[in-house]
């Protein structure tokens, strides 16, 4: 065969794949989204953006994303520095942090309504130290805080392992004499974190970052599972449009808000944390 | 400026000992360079002294100071490495000037010195890329730089020429004598290269399996080599040898010719003599012709002698075939002996 040629005969399989089954019916989305009584135009969008619900759930998934996803950065980056230092029993810890990325979201919904609910370990634990009576509900419209940080901790517990393993593999790229040398020329430990391994981490960063960033956007199974109602979110009242009102171009509108949304912080992402040409490792 | 001091430094790695009690001083502004194979403890030993790895047992001091409780930032040290280790992330600029940073040096101070020790490297130009946008020779001139900017008492320097190539590396060599010489830092360079140990050192310090072999002038460790391991090491060819047996006051026969040597009572001696020290002749040792490369300078030819392989550095106007047989004469005073057993030179 024509060796110009081979590469193209490969990727062609995964290519009609993807078109198929990823581009097509893209396409349909956007047109049903686009598509209106005269034509095509913005109306399913004004629709959509009208409903009373929509502010209080992009409010709702945007405060979440702005509440966990520095939290999980932040740990994933100290529990990544710790394993890299691990010298023994680095796989085992790996392995069981990661434990969570292997159940499905709605399952660790559950698992920690099975904690928060008013029948749960939470209450059970907090009635038998005697610091309350008899179990209270605490996830309901009055303990909105309650339910956030719920959702919070369960998306927490849930996701860090993702942005773990990916700085783990990135901190492993970085070569042991940039350490050595500057300690040599005076970083602290902290300062050679800050100095070193944060920039020389930048794509890596980057990665886990877009990566997470555009899930917290699609979260939707562990906050119906924890909030329900209580705390809509983009992803929730897109399934409702779709499922309980029928309303399938509002649910096509409002799955393209939400890539919107997802593409402008991917693109921050990536402005942010850009290397500039020839300061690569 | 200071002298350092290695006092009684092992170091063990699991059942392995890398280095064998290590006793080393090397003089305020002296150019030492440990040189030897691969795993003979060299790098090591340069890595105690950075404070990059910890001795089992022993002490280093710096000037006045022990060090080897210290971190390697508060020993006065400054190090250039095998792969120079130049931040990616950084301009030129802004890794010449860590280490100053670090130190919380005024901005202009450090400008300052940035730039006078660019310009001394010559990389005055080149200043705000980064080391991805440098050739190798550039990135190494970066590193020296970095080092120099500190003004270290000690400079340490591991293997900093290796991933050069040929004219580049010799280039360097005679670059980094000089800036090393106007510095007045103390100096340790780490090679396997005895060429760029004979050019650059003060003092040679040759290891072998942990131990240092022989610690002296470059000249001295070619000319008298304290063992038969440094002999063997230091020259390209290296010494030959050939077995000795006493012929009785002080007389040694060598391939049935006698030569006049220490006066010991030992049953044998090994006969070493340079390539470059034996001359054609109408007597001297017996060998036939094996084979002739012609160098171009020179001719180097390897004889069989009494059985034993000989090489000699001839003058290339010669013209020697294969299986001729001539007479070696070594020349008078560079005749070396070594102990078989102990292999250490008698003398």
């Amino acid at each position: 065969m024509n060796a110009r040629l081979l590469p193209y005969v490969l990727i062609l399989p995964v290519t009609v794949f993807l078109c198929v089954f990823f581009l097509y019916p893209f396409a349909l989305v956007a047109q049903q989204a686009f598509a209106g009584d005269g034509g095509f135009g913005l109306e399913n969008f004004r629709h959509v953006v009208s409903d009373w619900k929509f502010p209080i759930s992009l409010k709702n998934t945007l405060l979440l994303a702005a509440l966990v996803v520095p939290v999980q950065l932040a740990l994933s980056l100290l529990m990544a520095t710790m394993v890299t230092r691990m010298e023994k029993g680095r796989d085992l810890v790996l392995y069981i942090w990661t434990i969570p990325l292997g159940i499905s979201d709605l399952a660790a919904g559950l698992i920690w309504l099975a904690i928060f609910d008013q029948s749960g370990f939470l209450n059970s634990m907090m009635a038998g130290l005697g610091v309350i009576d008899r179990p209270v509900s605490l996830l309901n419209y009055q303990h909105p805080g309650i339910v956030l940080a719920a959702i919070a901790l369960a998306e927490i517990w849930r996701a860090t392992a993702i942005m773990l393993v990916i700085l783990v593999a990135g901190i492993g790229l970085i070569p042991k004499e940039y350490y050595e040398a500057a300690e040599v020329f005076g970083a602290s430990p902290w300062q050679r974190f800050y100095k070193i391994t944060l920039p020389l981490l930048r794509p890596s960063l980057q990665t886990a970052l877009v990566l997470r960033i555009i899930l917290a956007f699609e979260v939707f199974a562990v906050v119906a599972a924890l909030g329900g109602t209580v705390f809509p979110v983009l992803m929730g009242q897109t399934y409702e449009l779709q499922f309980a009102l029928n309303n399938s171009a509002g649910a096509a509108a409002m799955a393209l808000i939400i890539l919107g949304i997802s593409i402008g912080f991917t693109l921050l992402v990536l402005r942010v944390l850009r290397v500039p040409k020839g300061a690569r490792i | 400026m200071a002298q350092i001091q290695i006092k009684n430094v092992a170091k063990t790695f699991g059942a392995y000992q890398a280095l064998h009690s290590i006793d080393l001083t090397i003089a305020d502004q002296e150019f030492m360079v440990l040189l030897g194979a691969s795993g003979c403890g060299k790098t090591t030993l340069l890595r105690i002294i950075a404070g990059l790895e910890s001795a089992t047992t022993g002490e280093v001091w710096i000037g006045e100071r022990r060090v080897d409780h210290l971190p390697p930032r508060d020993r006065g040290i400054a190090m250039v490495f095998q792969n120079y280790a130049v931040f990616p992330h950084l301009t030129v600029f802004e890794n010449i000037g860590f280490g100053l940073r670090m130190q919380k040096m005024p901005e202009a101070e450090v400008k300052r010195r940035v730039e006078r020790t660019a310009t001394l490297m010559h990389i005055e130009q080149l200043l705000k890329r980064y080391s991805g946008e440098l050739s190798g020779g550039q990135r190494q001139r970066v590193a020296v730089a970095r080092a120099l900017a500190m003004e270290p008492d000690v400079i340490l320097m591991d293997e900093p020429l290796s991933n050069l190539d040929a004219l580049l590396r010799l280039e360097m060599r005679a670059e980094l004598k000089g800036v090393l010489a106007e510095s007045k830092t103390t100096a340790i360079y780490v090679t396997h290269d005895q060429v760029e140990a004979m050019s650059l050192a003060d003092r040679i310090s040759v290891m072998h399996q942990g131990h240092i072999v022989q610690s002296a002038s470059p000249i001295e460790v070619y000319r008298n080599p304290a063992a038969r391991f440094v002999a063997s090491f230091i020259g390209n060819p290296p010494m030959n040898f050939l077995p000795a047996t006493p012929a009785g006051g002080g007389t040694w026969t060598v391939a049935g010719e006698h030569f006049q040597g220490p006066k010991t009572d030992a049953a044998g001696l090994d006969f070493a003599i340079r390539p470059e020290d034996v001359t054609p002749s109408e007597t001297g040792l017996p060998a036939t012709v094996r084979l002739v490369e012609p160098l171009g300078a020179h001719l180097l030819v390897t004889f069989a002698v009494d059985g034993h392989p000989f090489r000699a550095v001839l003058d290339s106007e010669r013209v020697i075939q294969p299986g001729e047989r001539m007479r070696l004469a070594p020349q008078k005073g560079r005749i070396r002996w070594f102990h078989p057993e102990t292999t250490q030179a008698v003398s």
